[in-house]
């Protein structure tokens, strides 16, 4: 069987991960490094993604793309509050929002697709084969549509996502097998965006999860942000500049404030400092740890009411929890680490990198789906309840939440008036008692013949996979007929709508090699110059004045191509400066030739 | 306009068992696949193709269990583990649809009996359902013995809503309903002790084995005093949540 990937796309990075002799190892890049910033640039000349990607976020913030998982299978109503904060516009259509980068506009699953095809060619960079299959994580208490726009993300990066699978529950795989540990264990997973606690009882190779509860607009965005808004405004009341204005200078904000975080971790005090739009002037305070921890409490605190949560719904305290586990660059904060250490009594597990535990996780899943790992099985549950809006906009719950997947439930329906030919069903997800107050996930029609008001019997079955995402099926009870259900989600693109967008993504796979030639010719170019001017302060004195300023009037021709965006130019300078060096290269190869024939005879030569 | 009309007129119906058919332990005569006549439980044991668990194997058969109503727990957990692992969909992904399809199914059903059996008053509920069919009528009317008690506390409630919460008679409505919560859960947790006993009965009974006259009216007792307090039971669970909903 193909090689499966695991694959953790996160809100701020991404990281993918194969199973190498039993153990599961993270895959660098070239510059060694595992992460690759979830960031995506419209450049001139095409698409790029990763580390190139992320210098383009002051560069050019309306059209560099971060945090894409906060809009995935989301509609424009549910990001309105923080739209400020994103200086790429974002529309939206068919329930589904578009990201605007320069010309075109994008769903999320594509701007996830790009993430993915980086990862899928870094993976068969280094594994030297071709990736077609993976499990990719989501955060566990995304509903139907988030996880069906993930999936949608992979087939578009032209991915079969064999599995989508909590990121906590990925954790708890890779710490359960290094130490086959029994009992029970929390894990609180604290990422970029999104936050995650789920309980699970480890016994015997079974990873059974039971409760899950969290928030998926909850993550070390929310701390940056309060530092940045801090900021913002003491800039505004001492320098009565109003940052906002300027999205370059907010994506700078954004940035330091990220950077100030992450260094108050191991440190008490950092420096903050931010060159001002009027190009002269700069901000700059100190910041304390207490300072950033007062600042930023309110929200770590809101992680600790869906923790009571999940302990509720498990039917255990605190005291029952035998270890706890955190994942996520977020729990890197001493903070952090103290109130989980205060709610479960406990001292908690980061021995495992929590930036890389869940794509080590998700690759130990894809090793049990290709058949390596037998002994090891996870029974995981649906974070949040399913139900159909029933008369009165109520919602009638099928499938409560944390039940173990896959789960399935029947419901028959019938009509209500004589004659009536169709049923209308409304498929919701949520805790709320009011159909309005939930999620809708989809809406379908039901065909029943027509019959007297109560005779027609319709089964429907719900069912909800191993994914968490919910397949719907309907039969007839009295003709054993049953009928191809069409659900139209209320939050998702529609299967033809991602037909397209894979067709689409042949066309993206040309503009980024354009973007990859172009990176890759500016990285030769700055080498060669490097080694001519070495060959130059070695060797000028061997050659012609003029030969010399011919030299380094291809090198200055070079250096400004590479500044420029047409990697053919550059080809093109290279090769001239090739050409015009030649005579300094023969120069200092007959030189070295002569420096060592010194002294020797001539019959010894030949 | 009927579209209209009809986008909201629909009903629920309840899910109808023919409580006949569960009795009898049909199992599958031929492997899907094979053809062979079936020996094996859940696996074909010519051509080794996992089978489909059929509608008709009731719960407590799945997991190879007698119908009672103590069950040992451990044993529950650990029957499901093992099943777990011979029909998660994890370990089909390398095999055909069909099978694929056949695990999904399986996992689905096995997880669904794992839930009912391992709740006690699931479990009654579901042998009620299986031995004299279906207790999900939800009562909409409080017991006899509660009917005083209810219309009272139901009049405190919406007293103690439309108070000011912050007042002397919105601190009196709230410590009321604080002492009518307790007492119900009193009353409760004396419901779910009547049942362990009848649960315990029942299992004598079957145990016995005994099928004369006597016996069955003794059976035909048991089934409908369990079903009494599990309905009154759940109609008090309801009232608490009310209540717990309502103080906040």
């Amino acid at each position: 069987m193909a090689r499966i990937v695991g694959i953790d796309l996160g809100t701020t990075n991404s990281l993918v991960a194969y199973m190498k002799d039993g153990k599961p190892c993270v895959i660098p890049g070239r510059s060694g490094r595992t992460m690759v910033p979830s960031v995506v640039a419209m450049t001139d000349n095409g698409l790029i993604v990763g580390d190139p990607a992320k210098e383009h976020l002051t560069r050019s913030p309306d059209r560099t793309v971060y945090s894409v998982k906060r809009f995935m299978g989301r509609g424009l109503a549910d990001v309105q509050g923080e739209l400020a904060y994103f200086p790429y516009s974002l529309t939206e259509k068919g329930g589904v929002i578009r990201i605007k980068l320069g010309e075109k506009t994008y769903s999320p699953p594509q701007v996830s697709a790009m993430i993915l095809k980086e990862l899928k060619q870094r993976a068969e960079a280094h594994l030297g084969e071709s990736i077609t299959k993976a499990v990719i994580t989501v955060p566990a208490y995304f509903n139907d549509s988030q996880r069906q726009a993930t999936k949608d993300a992979g087939l578009i990066a032209g991915l079969e996502v064999l599995r989508i699978i909590n990121e906590p529950t990925a954790a708890s795989l890779a710490y359960g097998l290094q130490e086959k540990t029994q009992g029970t264990i929390a894990v609180y997973d604290f990422g970029g965006g999104t936050f995650d606690i789920s309980i699970l009882k480890l016994k015997n190779g079974i990873f059974e999860v039971l409760a899950t509860n969290g928030d998926t607009h909850l993550g070390g965005d929310d701390l940056d942000r309060r530092i940045a808004d801090l900021l913002l405004h003491e800039i505004r009341a001492g320098h009565h500049v109003d940052l906002n204005a300027y999205p370059d200078h907010m994506q700078a904000l954004r940035l330091e404030a990220e950077r100030a975080k992450i260094h108050l971790s191991d440190n008490l005090k950092t420096q903050v400092a931010i060159e001002l739009p009027d190009g002269t002037s700069r901000f700059s305070r100190e910041l304390t740890r207490d300072q950033l921890e007062a600042s930023v409490m309110d929200i770590i605190e809101r992680t600790l009411a869906p923790c009571r949560m999940a302990l509720k719904d498990a039917g255990l305290t605190p005291a029952d929890i035998d270890e706890v586990v955190l994942v996520g660059g977020s729990t890197r904060m001493p903070f952090v680490r103290h109130r989980v250490q205060e709610l479960f009594s406990k001292q908690p597990h980061w021995e495992i990198n929590p930036d890389e535990v869940v794509a080590l996780g998700a690759a130990v899943q894809a090793d049990i789906l290709s058949g390596g790992t037998t002994d090891m099985l996870l029974l995981d549950v649906t974070p949040l309840s399913l139900g159909i809006e029933t008369m009165g906009g109520v919602m009638s719950s099928v499938i409560r939440r944390n039940t173990t997947i896959p789960a399935s439930a029947k419901e028959m329906f019938t009509t209500y008036v004589d004659g009536q030919t169709g049923v209308d069903i409304h498929i919701l997800q949520g805790e709320r008692e009011l159909a309005k107050d939930n999620r809708s996930l989809a809406r379908f029609r039901l065909k029943v013949p027509p019959l007297p008001a109560g005779v027609p019997r319709i089964e429907v079955t719900f069912l909800i996979d191993a994914n968490g995402i919910l397949n719907v099926k309907a039969s007839d009870m009295r003709t054993g007929q049953s009928q191809s259900v069409e659900v139209k989600p209320s939050y998702g693109l529609s299967d033809s709508e991602v037909e397209r967008m894979i067709e689409d993504s042949f066309k993206f796979a040309q503009e980024d090699v354009t973007a990859r030639k172009l990176i890759e010719a500016r990285l030769e170019a700055g080498a060669l110059i490097t080694t001519t001017e070495k060959s130059l302060s070695e060797g000028s004195r061997l050659i012609a004045p003029d030969t010399l300023a011919s030299i380094r009037a291809a090198v200055a021709a070079l250096a400004s191509a590479k500044d420029g965006n047409d990697p053919k130019a550059i080809r093109a300078r290279m090769a001239d400066l090739e050409q015009a060096a030649k005579p300094l290269s023969v120069a200092m190869i007959d030189d070295s030739l002569k420096r060592s024939l010194q002294g020797k005879k001539v019959t010894e030569v030949t | 306009m009927p579209v209209l009309s009809e986008q909201v007129e629909f009903r629920m119906a309840h899910h109808t068992h023919t409580s006949g058919s569960r009795d009898i332990q049909m199992a599958r005569s031929m492997c899907w696949h094979c053809q062979s006549e079936m020996s094996g439980e859940y696996f074909c044991e010519r051509c080794v193709k996992v089978q489909p668990v059929s509608k008709e194997t009731d719960y407590f058969t799945c997991f190879g269990l007698p119908r009672r109503l103590t069950i040992d727990q451990s044993k529950l957990e650990a029957k499901f583990y093992e099943l777990s692992r011979a029909f998660h969909p994890d370990f089909y992904q390398n095999k055909s649809e069909a099978e694929q399809t056949i695990s999904l199914g399986n996992a689905a059903t096995l997880n669904t009996a794992y839930r009912t059996l391992r709740d006690p008053i699931q479990r009654a509920e579901y042998l009620l359902d299986l031995e004299a069919g279906s207790v999900k009528e939800i009562r909409t009317s409080p017991p006899s013995d509660l009917f005083e008690e209810i219309l009272e506390l139901q009049e405190t409630m919406e007293a103690y809503r439309a108070s000011d919460r912050a007042s002397q008679a919105g601190h009196e409505l709230r410590a009321q309903l604080i002492a009518e919560q307790e007492a119900l859960e009193r009353r409760k947790r004396d419901m779910e002790q009547q049942l362990q006993r009848l649960f315990t009965d029942w299992d004598t009974l079957q145990d016995r084995g005994d099928a004369g006259a006597q016996a069955r009216a003794e059976r035909d007792r048991l089934l409908k005093h369990m079903r009494d307090i599990l309905s009154n039971r759940t109609y008090v669970k309801n009232i608490v949540n009310d209540l717990v909903a309502t103080i906040g």
